[in-house]
Formats: structure tokens, sequence, C-alpha cells
């Protein structure tokens, strides 16, 4: 029944997915300044939108298991911080793509992209500091107390536009700046791609906490199985 | 319109897609990988107790 649920949600999520594809190749209008490029943007911005939520889950997560030491928690934040990575690789290569046409280049060290980078990083290391320690309640333990600190690079990540002079563009959603930056037509798509990014990344990671607990029933079988022997 | 405008629109387009289809991909094969794994480790305790039945 649960497997249903998931696969029904992930099904709606691709076919949303599909339909905000149709609206931002051939409904929407060119932009006045950046012509065709910034449709790039209606997949940049949500893909932002859901790794930054990913993060922001898995870091709660990590004070839950600190707290009532219970070993879902953990299940929960590997699986968010492994799928918010892959949404933050979609925001790193699409806003390069986008940055190619409108700047001229892949890249640039501003304090946005640059910290960027560095959360990618981060949680990168939080993931390799799992494979590195055996014990599962260890484990655990240190890395949630990582995820919670590695937070403070998405905080700074998300006000590093607000903080510094940055090349990176200043926030442009209505929900920051009171609208009047973006055309709403095309705001609502944005959003409603976030929704759909969100649904999708919500099944990514109950699928990913389904294998996490799977791999931990095979590290205590191996367990037993090494101790009767 | 600049044409590069539109093949780097779906450079970008087609990134986003393919990083999420090679998720997608990682997620199913591991799926795949984890049930072999706990499928062998259970069939290994049950030969062994049944070899220490016998």
């Amino acid at each position: 029944m649960r497997e249903k649920i998931l696969y029904g949600v992930g099904l709606i999520a691709g076919l949303y997915l599909v339909r905000n594809l149709y609206q931002i190749l051939l409904v929407l209008p060119d932009e006045v300044d950046q012509g065709a490029i910034y449709r790039i943007l209606l997949f940049h911005v949500p893909a932002w939108i859901t790794c930054f939520t990913a993060y922001f889950l898995a870091g709660a997560a990590s004070v839950m298991y600190l707290i009532k030491k219970n070993l879902n928690y953990d299940t929960f934040c590997v699986a968010a911080v492994e799928v918010g990575l892959a949404f933050t690789l979609i925001g790193l290569a699409t806003g390069s793509i986008w940055a190619r046409i409108i700047w001229g280049i892949w890249w640039t060290w501003d304090a946005r992209l640059t910290w960027a980078l560095i959360t990618c990083i981060i949680y990168s290391g939080y993931l390799m500091l799992r494979h590195a320690v055996d014990d599962p309640t260890a484990r655990a333990k240190n890395s949630a107390v990582l995820c919670i600190f590695s937070y403070a690079s998405v905080i700074i990540t998300y006000k590093s536009i607000d903080w510094w002079r940055t090349q990176h563009p200043g926030a442009v959603l209505s929900i920051r700046t009171g609208g009047g930056r973006m055309d709403p037509a095309m705001e609502s798509i944005l959003f409603q791609n976030a929704v759909a990014l969100l649904m999708l990344a919500a099944v990514m990671v109950a699928v990913r906490m389904r294998q996490e607990e799977t791999q931990r029933e095979v590290e205590s079988l191996r367990r037993y199985a090494h101790a009767a022997a | 319109m600049d044409s590069r405008n539109f093949t780097y629109m779906f450079y970008g387009l087609g990134a986003a897609w393919l990083i999420l289809a090679l998720y997608v991909l990682t997620l199913v094969s591991r799926e795949s990988r984890l049930r072999r794994e706990l499928d062998s480790v259970k069939r290994m305790l049950e030969d062994r107790e049944r070899a220490a039945k016998a």
C-alpha cells in the first residue's frame, strides 16, 4: 500500500514536471533582455528551493536524532542530504550554463557561487564521513553534528546576495522583494515547478530511506553471522 | 534572437533532466544490489542453521 502511494506521488510529480516543461517551452514568451535562456532559471531556482528544503529538514532531523537517539531520524537525514545534493548539482549546472550566455563565462568566484560550491562540497563530505564510520550509533551521532553545522553554509549561501555585492543577480521572487521584479506568469510557473520538484524529492527521500533501512538490516545480519561464526 | 540562446537553453534543461535521470538510475541499481545482498546474507544464515542442526 505504502509502495503504491509512493509510486503514485512519483507519477503525479513526473506528469506535473512534463506539463510544466510544456508551459516553459511552448506557452511562456521570451524574456525581453535574456531571450530564451531565462527558461533555465525556471528549473535553476526550483532546484535550489528543493535542495535548501532538503538540507533544512536534514538539519532538523539531526537535532531530533541527538535528542531522541532514534535511528529513523538518521535514516531520514542521510536520505534528505543525498537527494538535496542531487538538486544542488542541478542548481550548479543550470546556473553555470545560464551564466555562459548572460555573463559570457561559465563560472566566477563571487560570494554566491563560491558558497554554493562550498555547500555542495560540505554535504558531499557528510556522505563520505558516513562511509568512514562502521558503528551505526557513532556514525549517526557524528554525522548529525556535522549536518547541523553544515546548515550554516546553506544560510550563508542563501543570504550572500544580501550580505555582499555579487555578480549573481539579487532577489527577484515576490516573497522576498514584494513583487515587481518578475513577470507573474513566469513566477507562477517557477513556483509550480518547485512544487513538482519537491514532490519528486519527497518520493526519492522515501525510496532512499527504505534503502538505508535495508542496508542497516544487511549490516546487522552480517554482524550476527560473524559473531555466531 | 541569438541562436546560441536556444542551444544553451536546451543544454541547461538537458543537464537538469540528465542529473535527475542519473540519480534515479543510481537509486534503482542500489535497490537491486541491496536486495541481492540481503537475500545472500539470509541464505547464508539459513544454511548455517541447517548445518548446525544436522
